[in-house]
């Protein structure tokens, strides 16, 4: 990334404490304008809790977090809560984000949901629904996009486009993207950095180089794996470029590692 | 000709319902029915108190409701309790609590019957200027406030990163079912409170397509129980509020023969 451009949020060094367990400790990072940071790590990792602490949800117990001023935010959660006797249409749902009509239009038509407008948004399948939830999203015009698994529900089919529409809406509106997510193989292939969490920073950097660091390998092993295979049947574009191919072989290789899971 | 006293009973009763109908959906949203019901047999108490402090039952009644809706949010964010369960103790405490406290003062003129089951025939013109009078101001600050207000019971999470006073908000809620409650607790007493606020709801959401025909729904459906309810009692000589409330469940089975709309 640029040194010089400032970036849109930066931790330093947070830790989180829920109920007296270390859920995060010590963790920095920061998102760049335009750059696109991806999190991954196992269940329980923290990646929600540490979206949630770098969007101001919640307080980090040590450490500090650092928001561009005034930075506008599109935030895509996992999923909505709402009660299914409140009845709202889509359009409804999206003039809550925005009352310029010409806008929404744009981008429902971007992300192909213009057909949708008229349903009610808990008729929606789990697809149709995380695209409205992008949709809604952008249309703040953010400087930083955050997402949080946008693709739950989503076949595959639909992961690998959906990705792509993310990539594209941030070339579009020039903004970061701070995404959580669990899909390696298609994730690798649209992302800047990458972060491997597990209560801390394993290891983070281009997915080129993740995907060859010991602590990946040990905490993705078998999927990996998958993933080596996946790419060699099906020589399609969200491969990794074919370099998890050959650092499949090295994963037994992972006693080495420094690295204490306690 | 109708008598004077069916007039204010009967505008009494349409004044409340056209409050009770777009709040309650608010309750049915957002699953505060417990919360209501909890707040109504509190009511009984907040009677009792102003008996014994010499101060207008109806402002007593708030006050009490406010003070325990403050007690709630507080040991809501302390966590060691399940919410119904925390809702169950106090609800069934301060029904007791209030049921000896008017036993104590059985020497005093406490209608105990009508404060259970409502005296709607005994309303007055003082009556209905206070119905009309905290009624308008609960309409109004809904109005008010009524996008923030439907964001947040959409999704709170969302409303909060984009900057929606969810917690405000929600005060500001609960609030305003303890007003409604007070002013309700005249119609149709405190054991049936709640009904008046979900079951137009209720009824109404079969027709809904946005959440404002819900809410408008619910008022019109509620002024019809009222109405339906008066005539019930005068002519069968049935105590008014529970044939209210009859009325209303009426309408629900009935729209439960109708095809839905959604």
């Amino acid at each position: 990334m640029n040194a010089t451009s400032s970036p849109l949020i930066a931790c330093e060094n947070v830790s989180w404490r829920r109920n007296g367990v270390d859920v995060l400790q010590g963790v920095s990072f920061h998102v760049a304008p335009r750059e696109i940071v991806t999190l991954i790590g196992p269940n329980g990792a923290g990646k929600t809790s540490l979206v949630n602490l770098a969007i101001g949800l919640l307080e980090p117990t040590q450490g500090r977090v650092v928001r561009q001023e005034r930075l506008r935010l599109g935030y895509m959660p996992q999923h909505l809560r709402f009660d299914n006797n409140l009845p709202v249409t889509v359009e409804r749902f999206l003039r809550l984000a925005s009352s310029d009509k010409k806008v929404i239009h744009h981008y429902s038509e971007r992300l192909g949901i213009a057909k949708l407008h008229n349903q009610q948004l808990q008729n929606l399948s789990g697809g149709e629904l995380q695209r409205v939830l992008l949709t809604r999203a952008v249309l703040r015009k953010p400087e930083l996009l955050v997402l949080d698994e946008p693709t739950q529900g989503v076949d595959v089919i639909g992961q690998a486009e959906l990705y792509r529409h993310i990539s594209e809406l941030r070339d579009e509106l020039g903004c970061g993207v701070l995404m959580v997510s669990h899909d390696l193989h298609l994730v690798m292939a649209k992302t800047d950095t990458v972060i491997c969490l597990n209560r801390h920073i394993c290891c983070q950097g281009a997915p080129e180089s993740v995907a060859r660091h010991p602590e990946y390998l040990q905490m993705f092993g078998k999927q990996a794996e998958d993933i080596a295979i996946y790419t060699h049947h099906h020589d399609h574009e969200h491969n990794l470029h074919g370099d998890v191919v050959p650092a499949a072989h090295h994963h037994h290789d992972h006693s080495n590692c420094q690295h204490h899971h306690s | 000709m109708i008598p004077d006293f069916l007039l204010y009973a009967l505008l009494s009763g349409v004044g409340v319902a056209l409050v009770a109908g777009p709040l309650g959906a608010f309750v049915v949203w957002r699953r505060m029915a417990y919360f209501g019901d909890t707040l109504a047999h509190a009511s009984l108490l907040g009677v009792a108190l102003g008996v014994m402090l010499e101060v207008h039952p109806l402002l007593a009644v708030i006050v009490t409701s406010l003070i325990l809706a403050g007690v709630l949010v507080g040991l809501q964010n302390e966590k060691w309790l399940a919410n119904d369960t925390l809702l169950g103790i106090l609800s069934h405490s301060t029904l007791a609590l209030g049921l000896v406290c008017a036993g104590l003062l059985a020497h005093t003129r406490i209608d105990l019957w009508g404060l259970l089951f409502g005296d709607l025939l005994t309303a007055n013109a003082t009556d209905l200027l206070i119905i009309y009078g905290i009624g308008g101001l609960v309409l109004l600050t809904l109005w008010r406030f009524w996008q923030p207000l439907i964001f947040a019971t959409l999704d709170e999470t969302l409303a909060q990163v984009e900057g929606v006073p969810v917690v405000r908000l929600r005060l500001l809620l609960m609030a305003l079912v303890a007003l409604v409650v007070a002013l309700a607790m005249k119609v149709v007493g405190v054991l049936l409170i709640t009904a008046l606020l979900i079951i137009p709801a209720a009824t109404s959401r079969r027709f809904s397509r946005s959440p404002e025909t819900m809410a408008v729904g619910a008022a019109l459906i509620g002024t019809v129980a009222v109405i339906a309810g008066l005539v019930l009692s005068y002519t069968l000589d049935t105590p008014a509020g529970p044939s209210i409330v009859l009325s209303a469940s009426l309408c629900f089975a009935l729209s439960l023969l109708l095809p839905r709309r959604d």
